[in-house]
Protein backbone atom coordinates (compact mmCIF):
# COMPACT_ATOMS: atom_id res chain seq x y z
CA UNK A 1 0.00 0.00 0.00
CA UNK A 2 2.68 2.40 1.12
CA UNK A 3 4.93 1.32 -1.71
CA UNK A 4 2.16 1.93 -4.19
CA UNK A 5 1.39 5.47 -3.15
CA UNK A 6 4.92 6.77 -3.09
CA UNK A 7 5.83 6.46 -6.77
CA UNK A 8 2.40 7.61 -7.87
CA UNK A 9 2.88 10.71 -5.76
CA UNK A 10 6.00 11.56 -7.72
CA UNK A 11 4.24 10.84 -10.96
CA UNK A 12 1.33 13.03 -10.01
CA UNK A 13 3.42 16.06 -9.17
CA UNK A 14 6.43 16.11 -11.44
CA UNK A 15 4.88 16.46 -14.91
CA UNK A 16 2.41 19.07 -13.75
CA UNK A 17 4.95 21.89 -13.55
CA UNK A 18 4.85 24.01 -16.61
CA UNK A 19 7.00 26.75 -17.96
CA UNK A 20 4.77 29.50 -19.29
CA UNK A 21 5.79 32.34 -21.55
CA UNK A 22 3.68 35.46 -21.87
CA UNK A 23 3.87 37.97 -24.70
CA UNK A 24 3.37 41.58 -23.68
CA UNK A 25 3.01 44.63 -25.91
CA UNK A 26 3.26 48.32 -25.08
CA UNK A 27 0.45 50.14 -26.86
CA UNK A 28 -1.32 53.49 -26.83
CA UNK A 29 -3.68 53.31 -23.87
CA UNK A 30 -7.06 51.97 -24.94
CA UNK A 31 -8.90 55.02 -23.59
CA UNK A 32 -6.93 57.44 -25.78
CA UNK A 33 -8.17 58.33 -29.24
CA UNK A 34 -5.26 58.55 -31.67
CA UNK A 35 -4.97 61.15 -34.41
CA UNK A 36 -3.54 60.88 -37.87
CA UNK A 37 -1.28 63.61 -39.21
CA UNK A 38 0.96 63.70 -42.25
CA UNK A 39 0.02 60.15 -43.20
CA UNK A 40 1.25 58.86 -39.82
CA UNK A 41 -0.44 57.74 -36.65
CA UNK A 42 0.45 60.28 -33.96
CA UNK A 43 1.43 58.32 -30.89
CA UNK A 44 4.17 60.65 -29.57
CA UNK A 45 3.47 61.84 -26.09
CA UNK A 46 0.32 59.76 -25.69
CA UNK A 47 -0.32 57.66 -22.62
CA UNK A 48 1.05 54.16 -23.17
CA UNK A 49 0.06 50.98 -21.34
CA UNK A 50 0.22 47.22 -21.40
CA UNK A 51 -2.15 45.95 -24.12
CA UNK A 52 -5.34 45.07 -22.17
CA UNK A 53 -5.47 41.50 -23.53
CA UNK A 54 -1.86 40.97 -22.46
CA UNK A 55 -2.77 41.99 -18.90
CA UNK A 56 -5.28 39.14 -19.01
CA UNK A 57 -2.60 36.80 -20.37
CA UNK A 58 -0.23 37.77 -17.53
CA UNK A 59 -2.97 37.26 -14.94
CA UNK A 60 -3.78 33.80 -16.29
CA UNK A 61 -0.11 32.77 -16.20
CA UNK A 62 0.21 33.96 -12.60
CA UNK A 63 -2.95 32.10 -11.63
CA UNK A 64 -1.46 28.91 -13.11
CA UNK A 65 1.54 29.51 -10.87
CA UNK A 66 -0.66 30.06 -7.83
CA UNK A 67 -2.51 26.84 -8.61
CA UNK A 68 0.91 25.11 -8.68
CA UNK A 69 0.48 24.18 -12.30
CA UNK A 70 3.28 26.43 -13.50
CA UNK A 71 6.61 26.94 -11.81
CA UNK A 72 8.03 29.62 -14.03
CA UNK A 73 6.45 32.50 -15.89
CA UNK A 74 8.57 34.45 -18.34
CA UNK A 75 7.34 37.71 -19.83
CA UNK A 76 8.58 38.73 -23.28
CA UNK A 77 8.23 41.99 -25.12
CA UNK A 78 9.52 43.25 -28.44
CA UNK A 79 9.86 46.97 -28.76
CA UNK A 80 12.02 50.04 -28.33
CA UNK A 81 13.84 50.96 -25.10
CA UNK A 82 10.66 52.27 -23.49
CA UNK A 83 8.94 48.90 -23.86
CA UNK A 84 10.96 47.85 -20.80
CA UNK A 85 8.28 49.41 -18.61
CA UNK A 86 5.69 46.78 -19.60
CA UNK A 87 8.12 44.09 -18.45
CA UNK A 88 8.52 45.86 -15.09
CA UNK A 89 4.73 45.78 -14.77
CA UNK A 90 4.66 42.09 -15.70
CA UNK A 91 7.28 41.31 -13.04
CA UNK A 92 5.51 43.42 -10.44
CA UNK A 93 2.45 41.29 -11.12
CA UNK A 94 4.37 38.08 -10.50
CA UNK A 95 6.28 37.08 -13.63
CA UNK A 96 9.61 35.50 -12.67
CA UNK A 97 11.77 36.63 -15.55
CA UNK A 98 11.61 39.01 -18.46
CA UNK A 99 13.12 39.07 -21.92
CA UNK A 100 13.25 42.30 -23.90
CA UNK A 101 13.91 42.08 -27.62
CA UNK A 102 15.04 45.63 -28.31
CA UNK A 103 14.04 47.22 -31.61
CA UNK A 104 14.93 50.65 -32.98
CA UNK A 105 12.36 53.44 -32.66
CA UNK A 106 10.04 53.46 -35.61
CA UNK A 107 6.50 52.64 -36.64
CA UNK A 108 3.96 53.20 -33.91
CA UNK A 109 2.73 49.60 -33.87
CA UNK A 110 6.18 48.02 -33.96
CA UNK A 111 7.07 44.87 -35.84
CA UNK A 112 4.46 42.99 -37.84
CA UNK A 113 2.92 39.94 -36.15
CA UNK A 114 4.75 37.56 -38.52
CA UNK A 115 8.12 38.96 -37.39
CA UNK A 116 6.98 38.84 -33.75
CA UNK A 117 5.88 35.22 -34.15
CA UNK A 118 9.23 34.30 -35.72
CA UNK A 119 11.10 35.89 -32.81
CA UNK A 120 8.88 34.00 -30.35
CA UNK A 121 9.58 30.84 -32.35
CA UNK A 122 13.33 31.36 -31.76
CA UNK A 123 12.70 31.90 -28.07
CA UNK A 124 10.53 28.80 -27.98
CA UNK A 125 13.33 26.68 -29.38
CA UNK A 126 15.71 28.12 -26.78
CA UNK A 127 13.48 28.12 -23.67
CA UNK A 128 11.15 25.20 -24.51
CA UNK A 129 8.07 26.45 -22.67
CA UNK A 130 4.99 24.25 -22.27
CA UNK A 131 2.57 27.04 -22.94
CA UNK A 132 2.47 30.47 -24.52
CA UNK A 133 -0.25 32.82 -23.39
CA UNK A 134 -0.73 35.88 -25.57
CA UNK A 135 -3.52 38.43 -25.83
CA UNK A 136 -6.03 37.75 -28.61
CA UNK A 137 -5.21 41.06 -30.29
CA UNK A 138 -3.31 44.27 -29.70
CA UNK A 139 -5.61 47.27 -29.54
CA UNK A 140 -3.38 49.37 -31.82
CA UNK A 141 -3.02 47.23 -34.96
CA UNK A 142 -6.18 45.20 -34.24
CA UNK A 143 -4.74 42.41 -36.41
CA UNK A 144 -5.25 39.54 -33.96
CA UNK A 145 -2.83 37.19 -35.69
CA UNK A 146 0.30 36.69 -33.55
CA UNK A 147 -0.95 33.69 -31.50
CA UNK A 148 -2.17 31.80 -34.57
CA UNK A 149 1.01 32.62 -36.50
CA UNK A 150 3.19 31.39 -33.62
CA UNK A 151 1.18 28.18 -33.26
CA UNK A 152 1.36 27.67 -37.02
CA UNK A 153 5.12 28.24 -37.20
CA UNK A 154 5.72 25.83 -34.31
CA UNK A 155 3.01 23.45 -35.57
CA UNK A 156 1.55 23.14 -32.10
CA UNK A 157 -2.15 23.47 -31.21
CA UNK A 158 -3.81 26.84 -30.56
CA UNK A 159 -6.56 27.85 -28.17
CA UNK A 160 -7.74 31.23 -29.41
CA UNK A 161 -10.34 33.56 -27.82
CA UNK A 162 -9.95 31.62 -24.58
CA UNK A 163 -12.36 32.39 -21.75
CA UNK A 164 -11.40 29.44 -19.51
CA UNK A 165 -8.39 27.16 -19.10
CA UNK A 166 -8.20 23.84 -17.27
CA UNK A 167 -4.89 22.03 -17.19
CA UNK A 168 -4.99 18.29 -16.59
CA UNK A 169 -2.60 15.43 -17.28
CA UNK A 170 -0.51 17.29 -19.80
CA UNK A 171 -3.54 18.57 -21.67
CA UNK A 172 -5.36 21.87 -21.65
CA UNK A 173 -9.08 22.17 -21.91
CA UNK A 174 -9.85 25.56 -23.43
CA UNK A 175 -13.27 27.18 -23.52
CA UNK A 176 -13.32 29.44 -26.56
CA UNK A 177 -15.63 32.33 -27.34
CA UNK A 178 -17.11 31.68 -30.78
CA UNK A 179 -19.73 33.59 -32.79
CA UNK A 180 -22.73 31.70 -31.48
CA UNK A 181 -21.63 30.85 -27.94
CA UNK A 182 -18.79 28.75 -26.57
CA UNK A 183 -16.66 25.89 -27.78
CA UNK A 184 -14.53 23.57 -25.69
CA UNK A 185 -11.42 22.01 -27.19
CA UNK A 186 -8.67 19.95 -25.62
CA UNK A 187 -5.11 20.69 -26.66
CA UNK A 188 -1.88 18.79 -26.24
CA UNK A 189 1.06 20.59 -24.70
CA UNK A 190 2.94 22.57 -25.76
CA UNK A 191 0.34 24.96 -27.09
CA UNK A 192 -0.45 28.62 -27.69
CA UNK A 193 -3.33 30.29 -25.88
CA UNK A 194 -4.87 33.61 -26.96
CA UNK A 195 -6.63 35.33 -24.06
CA UNK A 196 -10.08 36.82 -24.57
CA UNK A 197 -11.65 39.49 -22.37
CA UNK A 198 -13.52 37.15 -20.08
CA UNK A 199 -10.66 34.80 -19.22
CA UNK A 200 -10.11 36.64 -15.93
CA UNK A 201 -9.96 40.03 -14.22
CA UNK A 202 -6.36 41.22 -14.05
CA UNK A 203 -5.06 42.33 -10.66
CA UNK A 204 -3.23 45.57 -9.98
CA UNK A 205 0.44 45.52 -9.06
CA UNK A 206 1.14 46.26 -5.39
CA UNK A 207 3.57 49.05 -4.53
CA UNK A 208 6.18 46.86 -2.76
CA UNK A 209 6.11 44.50 -5.74
CA UNK A 210 6.62 47.42 -8.12
CA UNK A 211 9.70 48.40 -6.09
CA UNK A 212 11.01 44.83 -6.13
CA UNK A 213 10.35 44.47 -9.85
CA UNK A 214 12.61 47.45 -10.51
CA UNK A 215 15.59 45.49 -9.24
CA UNK A 216 14.91 42.29 -11.17
CA UNK A 217 17.22 41.85 -14.16
CA UNK A 218 15.84 41.93 -17.69
CA UNK A 219 17.44 39.80 -20.37
CA UNK A 220 17.75 42.45 -23.07
CA UNK A 221 18.80 41.41 -26.55
CA UNK A 222 19.10 43.36 -29.71
CA UNK A 223 16.65 42.22 -32.37
CA UNK A 224 19.44 41.99 -34.93
CA UNK A 225 21.19 39.34 -32.82
CA UNK A 226 18.39 36.82 -33.41
CA UNK A 227 18.85 36.37 -37.13
CA UNK A 228 15.15 36.80 -37.85
CA UNK A 229 13.99 38.58 -40.98
CA UNK A 230 11.79 41.35 -39.59
CA UNK A 231 11.31 43.27 -42.83
CA UNK A 232 7.63 44.26 -43.10
CA UNK A 233 5.54 42.45 -45.69
CA UNK A 234 2.83 45.07 -45.70
CA UNK A 235 3.81 48.47 -47.03
CA UNK A 236 1.77 51.33 -45.61
CA UNK A 237 0.31 53.07 -48.61
CA UNK A 238 -1.77 55.46 -46.56
CA UNK A 239 -3.23 56.04 -43.13
CA UNK A 240 -6.23 58.29 -42.70
CA UNK A 241 -8.89 59.16 -40.22
CA UNK A 242 -12.26 57.71 -41.15
CA UNK A 243 -14.67 60.19 -42.74
CA UNK A 244 -16.70 61.87 -39.96
CA UNK A 245 -20.40 61.13 -39.84
CA UNK A 246 -22.75 63.89 -40.75
CA UNK A 247 -23.77 65.69 -37.57
CA UNK A 248 -26.99 64.35 -36.14
CA UNK A 249 -29.83 66.10 -34.40
CA UNK A 250 -31.32 65.92 -30.95
CA UNK A 251 -35.02 65.33 -30.80
CA UNK A 252 -37.16 66.52 -27.92
CA UNK A 253 -39.64 63.72 -27.45
CA UNK A 254 -40.37 60.09 -28.21
CA UNK A 255 -43.07 61.29 -30.62
CA UNK A 256 -40.53 63.32 -32.56
CA UNK A 257 -38.06 60.42 -32.53
CA UNK A 258 -40.71 58.09 -33.91
CA UNK A 259 -41.70 60.63 -36.53
CA UNK A 260 -38.09 61.10 -37.71
CA UNK A 261 -37.39 57.37 -37.79
CA UNK A 262 -40.66 56.62 -39.51
CA UNK A 263 -41.03 59.47 -42.00
CA UNK A 264 -37.52 60.84 -42.52
CA UNK A 265 -35.17 57.88 -42.11
CA UNK A 266 -37.93 55.37 -42.96
CA UNK A 267 -36.42 52.68 -40.76
CA UNK A 268 -39.38 51.84 -38.55
CA UNK B 1 -11.60 33.09 -75.37
CA UNK B 2 -12.72 36.67 -75.66
CA UNK B 3 -14.72 36.37 -72.50
CA UNK B 4 -11.69 35.05 -70.71
CA UNK B 5 -9.54 37.97 -71.79
CA UNK B 6 -12.16 40.47 -70.78
CA UNK B 7 -12.63 39.05 -67.33
CA UNK B 8 -8.96 38.22 -66.88
CA UNK B 9 -8.02 39.48 -63.49
CA UNK B 10 -4.65 38.77 -62.01
CA UNK B 11 -5.61 36.46 -59.23
CA UNK B 12 -7.00 33.05 -58.46
CA UNK B 13 -8.92 33.06 -55.23
CA UNK B 14 -9.60 30.35 -52.70
CA UNK B 15 -12.41 31.14 -50.28
CA UNK B 16 -12.37 28.91 -47.21
CA UNK B 17 -16.08 28.37 -46.64
CA UNK B 18 -17.75 28.33 -43.27
CA UNK B 19 -20.96 26.31 -43.12
CA UNK B 20 -23.39 25.91 -40.25
CA UNK B 21 -26.11 23.26 -40.44
CA UNK B 22 -25.94 23.18 -44.23
CA UNK B 23 -26.10 26.97 -44.57
CA UNK B 24 -23.33 29.21 -45.85
CA UNK B 25 -22.15 31.74 -43.25
CA UNK B 26 -22.89 35.34 -44.36
CA UNK B 27 -19.23 36.31 -43.95
CA UNK B 28 -18.28 33.60 -46.47
CA UNK B 29 -20.66 35.17 -49.01
CA UNK B 30 -19.00 38.55 -48.42
CA UNK B 31 -15.60 36.89 -48.93
CA UNK B 32 -16.81 35.57 -52.32
CA UNK B 33 -17.73 39.13 -53.37
CA UNK B 34 -14.35 40.42 -52.21
CA UNK B 35 -12.63 37.56 -54.04
CA UNK B 36 -14.33 38.35 -57.34
CA UNK B 37 -12.56 41.72 -57.31
CA UNK B 38 -9.23 39.99 -57.91
CA UNK B 39 -10.05 36.87 -59.88
CA UNK B 40 -12.13 33.73 -60.29
CA UNK B 41 -13.26 32.24 -56.99
CA UNK B 42 -13.08 28.65 -55.79
CA UNK B 43 -14.69 27.72 -52.50
CA UNK B 44 -13.22 25.08 -50.22
CA UNK B 45 -15.52 23.04 -48.03
CA UNK B 46 -14.32 20.33 -45.70
CA UNK B 47 -15.90 18.06 -43.18
CA UNK B 48 -17.97 14.99 -42.77
CA UNK B 49 -20.51 14.67 -45.61
CA UNK B 50 -18.95 17.72 -47.21
CA UNK B 51 -20.36 16.70 -50.58
CA UNK B 52 -23.87 17.56 -49.41
CA UNK B 53 -22.91 21.05 -48.24
CA UNK B 54 -20.87 21.53 -51.41
CA UNK B 55 -24.10 21.42 -53.41
CA UNK B 56 -25.31 24.49 -51.50
CA UNK B 57 -22.05 26.33 -52.22
CA UNK B 58 -22.15 25.37 -55.89
CA UNK B 59 -25.29 27.49 -56.33
CA UNK B 60 -23.69 30.62 -54.86
CA UNK B 61 -23.36 33.16 -57.62
CA UNK B 62 -19.76 33.86 -58.57
CA UNK B 63 -18.27 30.61 -57.34
CA UNK B 64 -16.56 28.81 -60.21
CA UNK B 65 -15.33 25.68 -58.46
CA UNK B 66 -16.21 24.02 -55.21
CA UNK B 67 -13.41 21.97 -53.74
CA UNK B 68 -14.55 19.24 -51.40
CA UNK B 69 -12.42 17.52 -48.79
CA UNK B 70 -14.13 14.69 -46.95
CA UNK B 71 -12.93 13.95 -43.46
CA UNK B 72 -14.39 13.76 -40.01
CA UNK B 73 -11.37 15.62 -38.62
CA UNK B 74 -12.50 18.78 -40.44
CA UNK B 75 -16.00 18.65 -38.98
CA UNK B 76 -15.51 21.21 -36.21
CA UNK B 77 -13.34 23.68 -38.09
CA UNK B 78 -10.24 22.98 -36.01
CA UNK B 79 -7.37 25.13 -37.32
CA UNK B 80 -4.83 22.37 -36.67
CA UNK B 81 -6.64 20.29 -39.31
CA UNK B 82 -7.65 23.07 -41.70
CA UNK B 83 -4.24 24.75 -42.05
CA UNK B 84 -2.52 21.72 -43.66
CA UNK B 85 -5.52 21.25 -45.96
CA UNK B 86 -5.37 24.87 -47.11
CA UNK B 87 -1.60 24.55 -47.61
CA UNK B 88 -2.07 21.52 -49.87
CA UNK B 89 -4.90 23.11 -51.90
CA UNK B 90 -3.10 26.45 -52.38
CA UNK B 91 -0.32 24.67 -54.33
CA UNK B 92 -2.78 24.51 -57.21
CA UNK B 93 -1.83 28.05 -58.22
CA UNK B 94 -3.98 30.14 -55.89
CA UNK B 95 -2.83 33.70 -55.31
CA UNK B 96 -5.37 34.67 -52.62
CA UNK B 97 -6.84 32.81 -49.67
CA UNK B 98 -9.87 34.54 -48.15
CA UNK B 99 -12.32 33.74 -45.40
CA UNK B 100 -14.91 35.82 -43.61
CA UNK B 101 -13.89 37.68 -40.45
CA UNK B 102 -15.50 35.36 -37.92
CA UNK B 103 -14.28 33.26 -35.02
CA UNK B 104 -13.56 30.55 -37.63
CA UNK B 105 -11.81 32.77 -40.19
CA UNK B 106 -9.74 34.60 -37.58
CA UNK B 107 -8.64 31.26 -36.13
CA UNK B 108 -7.76 29.46 -39.36
CA UNK B 109 -6.42 32.03 -41.86
CA UNK B 110 -3.38 33.28 -39.84
CA UNK B 111 -2.34 29.71 -39.02
CA UNK B 112 -2.53 28.76 -42.70
CA UNK B 113 -0.56 31.93 -43.54
CA UNK B 114 2.20 30.96 -41.11
CA UNK B 115 2.77 27.74 -43.04
CA UNK B 116 3.22 29.78 -46.21
CA UNK B 117 5.45 32.41 -44.56
CA UNK B 118 2.87 35.08 -45.34
CA UNK B 119 1.64 38.01 -43.24
CA UNK B 120 -2.16 37.74 -43.05
CA UNK B 121 -4.34 40.82 -43.44
CA UNK B 122 -7.38 40.66 -41.21
CA UNK B 123 -10.80 42.27 -41.34
CA UNK B 124 -10.40 43.80 -44.79
CA UNK B 125 -13.00 46.48 -45.55
CA UNK B 126 -12.01 47.24 -49.14
CA UNK B 127 -10.05 45.52 -51.92
CA UNK B 128 -8.22 48.18 -53.96
CA UNK B 129 -6.38 45.81 -56.28
CA UNK B 130 -4.90 42.35 -56.12
CA UNK B 131 -2.23 43.38 -53.59
CA UNK B 132 -3.74 46.45 -51.92
CA UNK B 133 -6.24 46.24 -49.09
CA UNK B 134 -7.91 48.62 -46.68
CA UNK B 135 -8.50 47.82 -43.01
CA UNK B 136 -9.15 49.61 -39.76
CA UNK B 137 -6.87 50.00 -36.76
CA UNK B 138 -7.07 51.58 -33.31
CA UNK B 139 -10.68 50.54 -32.74
CA UNK B 140 -11.76 51.93 -36.10
CA UNK B 141 -10.15 55.35 -35.58
CA UNK B 142 -7.51 54.85 -38.26
CA UNK B 143 -8.08 53.65 -41.83
CA UNK B 144 -4.99 51.98 -43.19
CA UNK B 145 -4.22 51.00 -46.79
CA UNK B 146 -1.59 48.32 -47.08
CA UNK B 147 0.13 46.72 -50.04
CA UNK B 148 1.39 43.22 -49.48
CA UNK B 149 4.52 41.78 -51.04
CA UNK B 150 3.57 38.17 -50.22
CA UNK B 151 3.13 35.96 -53.29
CA UNK B 152 0.00 34.38 -51.81
CA UNK B 153 -2.25 36.82 -49.96
CA UNK B 154 -4.08 35.55 -46.89
CA UNK B 155 -6.92 37.72 -45.64
CA UNK B 156 -10.13 37.73 -43.66
CA UNK B 157 -12.95 39.84 -45.05
CA UNK B 158 -15.24 42.03 -42.94
CA UNK B 159 -18.72 40.68 -43.60
CA UNK B 160 -20.46 44.03 -43.24
CA UNK B 161 -18.22 45.80 -45.78
CA UNK B 162 -19.09 43.72 -48.84
CA UNK B 163 -22.38 42.70 -50.39
CA UNK B 164 -23.20 39.07 -49.83
CA UNK B 165 -22.98 36.93 -52.95
CA UNK B 166 -26.49 35.65 -53.85
CA UNK B 167 -27.25 32.09 -52.77
CA UNK B 168 -28.75 31.31 -56.18
CA UNK B 169 -27.66 31.76 -59.75
CA UNK B 170 -24.33 29.97 -59.65
CA UNK B 171 -23.42 26.64 -61.20
CA UNK B 172 -20.00 25.76 -59.92
CA UNK B 173 -18.19 22.59 -60.78
CA UNK B 174 -17.49 20.38 -57.83
CA UNK B 175 -14.09 18.79 -57.50
CA UNK B 176 -12.89 16.48 -54.81
CA UNK B 177 -9.54 17.25 -53.20
CA UNK B 178 -7.41 14.85 -51.21
CA UNK B 179 -7.90 15.08 -47.48
CA UNK B 180 -4.82 15.68 -45.37
CA UNK B 181 -3.87 13.34 -42.55
CA UNK B 182 -5.40 14.20 -39.18
CA UNK B 183 -2.97 16.19 -37.03
CA UNK B 184 -4.68 14.98 -33.87
CA UNK B 185 -3.07 17.56 -31.54
CA UNK B 186 -6.40 19.07 -30.64
CA UNK B 187 -9.77 17.51 -29.91
CA UNK B 188 -13.19 19.08 -30.13
CA UNK B 189 -15.17 18.46 -26.94
CA UNK B 190 -18.40 20.42 -27.23
CA UNK B 191 -20.16 23.54 -28.47
CA UNK B 192 -22.55 25.49 -26.26
CA UNK B 193 -24.68 27.53 -28.59
CA UNK B 194 -26.89 30.25 -27.18
CA UNK B 195 -30.28 29.67 -28.75
CA UNK B 196 -32.48 32.56 -29.71
CA UNK B 197 -35.46 33.06 -31.97
CA UNK B 198 -34.24 36.58 -32.79
CA UNK B 199 -32.56 37.32 -36.13
CA UNK B 200 -28.80 36.82 -36.23
CA UNK B 201 -26.99 39.89 -34.86
CA UNK B 202 -24.50 40.18 -37.70
CA UNK B 203 -27.02 39.96 -40.50
CA UNK B 204 -30.10 41.66 -39.03
CA UNK B 205 -31.43 44.76 -40.77
CA UNK B 206 -32.32 46.31 -37.40
CA UNK B 207 -30.31 46.09 -34.22
CA UNK B 208 -31.27 47.29 -30.76
CA UNK B 209 -28.49 47.51 -28.22
CA UNK B 210 -28.64 47.77 -24.46
CA UNK B 211 -25.90 49.39 -22.40
CA UNK B 212 -25.17 49.90 -18.74
CA UNK B 213 -28.27 52.07 -18.48
CA UNK B 214 -30.42 48.92 -18.57
CA UNK B 215 -29.31 48.29 -14.95
CA UNK B 216 -30.13 44.56 -14.85
CA UNK B 217 -30.82 41.47 -16.94
CA UNK B 218 -34.62 41.58 -16.49
CA UNK B 219 -34.81 45.04 -18.02
CA UNK B 220 -33.64 43.66 -21.34
CA UNK B 221 -37.25 42.61 -21.71
CA UNK B 222 -38.22 46.11 -22.77
CA UNK B 223 -35.67 45.91 -25.59
CA UNK B 224 -36.97 42.49 -26.62
CA UNK B 225 -40.50 43.92 -26.69
CA UNK B 226 -39.40 46.60 -29.15
CA UNK B 227 -37.25 44.15 -31.12
CA UNK B 228 -40.24 41.87 -31.75
CA UNK B 229 -42.30 44.16 -34.02
CA UNK B 230 -39.14 45.57 -35.65
CA UNK B 231 -37.78 42.07 -36.32
CA UNK B 232 -34.57 43.35 -34.79
CA UNK B 233 -31.66 41.53 -33.21
CA UNK B 234 -30.69 42.56 -29.68
CA UNK B 235 -27.06 43.31 -28.87
CA UNK B 236 -25.15 44.57 -25.87
CA UNK B 237 -22.12 46.53 -24.78
CA UNK B 238 -19.17 45.02 -22.99
CA UNK B 239 -20.30 46.50 -19.67
CA UNK B 240 -23.55 44.56 -19.59
CA UNK B 241 -21.95 41.32 -20.78
CA UNK B 242 -19.32 41.64 -18.04
CA UNK B 243 -22.08 42.31 -15.54
CA UNK B 244 -23.68 39.04 -16.62
CA UNK B 245 -26.92 40.56 -17.98
CA UNK B 246 -26.48 38.79 -21.31
CA UNK B 247 -24.24 36.20 -22.97
CA UNK B 248 -20.95 37.21 -24.58
CA UNK B 249 -22.14 36.40 -28.09
CA UNK B 250 -24.33 39.52 -27.91
CA UNK B 251 -21.37 41.86 -27.49
CA UNK B 252 -20.81 44.47 -30.18
CA UNK B 253 -17.53 46.34 -30.44
CA UNK B 254 -13.81 46.21 -31.13
CA UNK B 255 -13.51 42.87 -29.34
CA UNK B 256 -17.02 41.61 -30.00
CA UNK B 257 -19.01 41.56 -33.20
CA UNK B 258 -19.10 44.15 -35.94
CA UNK B 259 -22.54 45.12 -37.16
CA UNK B 260 -23.65 47.50 -39.89
CA UNK B 261 -27.44 47.27 -39.91
CA UNK B 262 -29.81 49.56 -41.69
CA UNK B 263 -31.01 50.85 -38.32
CA UNK B 264 -29.18 50.81 -35.00
CA UNK B 265 -30.84 51.93 -31.80
CA UNK B 266 -28.72 52.28 -28.67
CA UNK B 267 -30.51 52.39 -25.32
CA UNK B 268 -28.53 53.42 -22.29
CA UNK B 269 -25.32 53.15 -24.30
CA UNK B 270 -22.66 55.80 -23.58
CA UNK B 271 -20.72 55.28 -26.80
CA UNK B 272 -17.22 54.28 -25.67
CA UNK B 273 -14.79 54.09 -28.61
CA UNK B 274 -14.55 50.31 -28.27
CA UNK B 275 -18.30 49.96 -28.76
CA UNK B 276 -18.53 52.52 -31.57
CA UNK B 277 -15.81 50.53 -33.42
CA UNK B 278 -18.32 47.73 -33.85
CA UNK B 279 -21.33 49.68 -35.11
CA UNK B 280 -20.43 53.03 -36.65
CA UNK B 281 -20.99 51.82 -40.20
CA UNK B 282 -24.69 51.42 -39.42
CA UNK B 283 -26.81 53.41 -41.87
CA UNK B 284 -29.11 55.16 -39.40
CA UNK B 285 -28.09 55.49 -35.77
CA UNK B 286 -30.44 56.55 -33.00
CA UNK B 287 -29.74 56.74 -29.30
CA UNK B 288 -31.84 57.10 -26.19
CA UNK B 289 -29.90 58.08 -23.09
CA UNK B 290 -30.69 60.22 -20.07
CA UNK B 291 -27.13 61.58 -19.99
CA UNK B 292 -27.03 64.48 -22.45
CA UNK B 293 -23.21 64.45 -22.35
CA UNK B 294 -22.86 60.82 -23.49
CA UNK B 295 -20.35 60.73 -26.38
CA UNK B 296 -22.82 58.62 -28.36
CA UNK B 297 -24.85 61.72 -29.19
CA UNK B 298 -21.96 62.82 -31.44
CA UNK B 299 -22.26 59.63 -33.49
CA UNK B 300 -26.04 59.37 -33.62
CA UNK B 301 -28.22 60.71 -36.41
CA UNK B 302 -31.06 61.06 -33.93
CA UNK B 303 -30.57 61.47 -30.23
CA UNK B 304 -33.18 61.61 -27.50
CA UNK B 305 -32.24 62.67 -23.98
CA UNK B 306 -34.75 60.82 -21.89
CA UNK B 307 -35.05 57.98 -19.41
CA UNK B 308 -35.00 54.83 -21.51
CA UNK B 309 -37.46 53.14 -19.14
CA UNK B 310 -40.03 55.74 -20.17
CA UNK B 311 -39.03 56.27 -23.79
CA UNK B 312 -38.53 52.68 -25.00
CA UNK B 313 -41.99 51.33 -23.97
CA UNK B 314 -43.55 54.45 -25.48
CA UNK B 315 -41.68 53.88 -28.73
CA UNK B 316 -42.72 50.23 -28.69
CA UNK B 317 -46.38 51.22 -28.39
CA UNK B 318 -46.04 53.61 -31.33
CA UNK B 319 -44.29 51.03 -33.52
CA UNK B 320 -47.01 48.49 -32.79
CA UNK B 321 -49.75 50.86 -33.86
Amino acid sequence: MFQRTLPSLFLATSPAWMKVMVGVKRVVDYTVKVRVKGNKVQSEGLKMSVNPFDEIAIEEAIQLKEKKLADEVIAVTIGNKKAEEVLRTAMALGCDKAIHIVTPDGEAEGLEPLAVAKIFQKLHEEMKPDMWILGKQAVDGDLGTTPQLLAGLLDIPQGTFASKLEVNDGKVRVTREIDAGHQIVELQLPCVIAADLRLNTPRFPKLPNIMKARKKPIDARDVSSLGVDVKPRLAREAVMEPPPRKAGIKVKSVEELYDKLHNEAKVI
Amino acid sequence: MLRRTLSALGGKVLVVAEMHGGKVAPATLAAVTAGLKVGPVSALVAGKDAAATAAVLAKVKGVEHVLVAEGEHYAKGLPEEYAPLIASVVKDGYTHVFAGTSAFGKNVIPRAAARADAMPITDVTEVKDEATFVRLMYAGNVVSTVKTSDPVKYATIRGTSFERAPLEGGSAQTKEVAATKAAGTSTWIEDTIASTDRPDLQTAANVIVGGRGLKNAENFKILNDLAEPLKAAVGATRAVVDAGYCPNDMQIGQTGKTVAPNFYLGCGVSGAIQHVAGMKDSKVIAVINNDADAPFFQVADYGLVEDLFVAVPKLTAMVKK
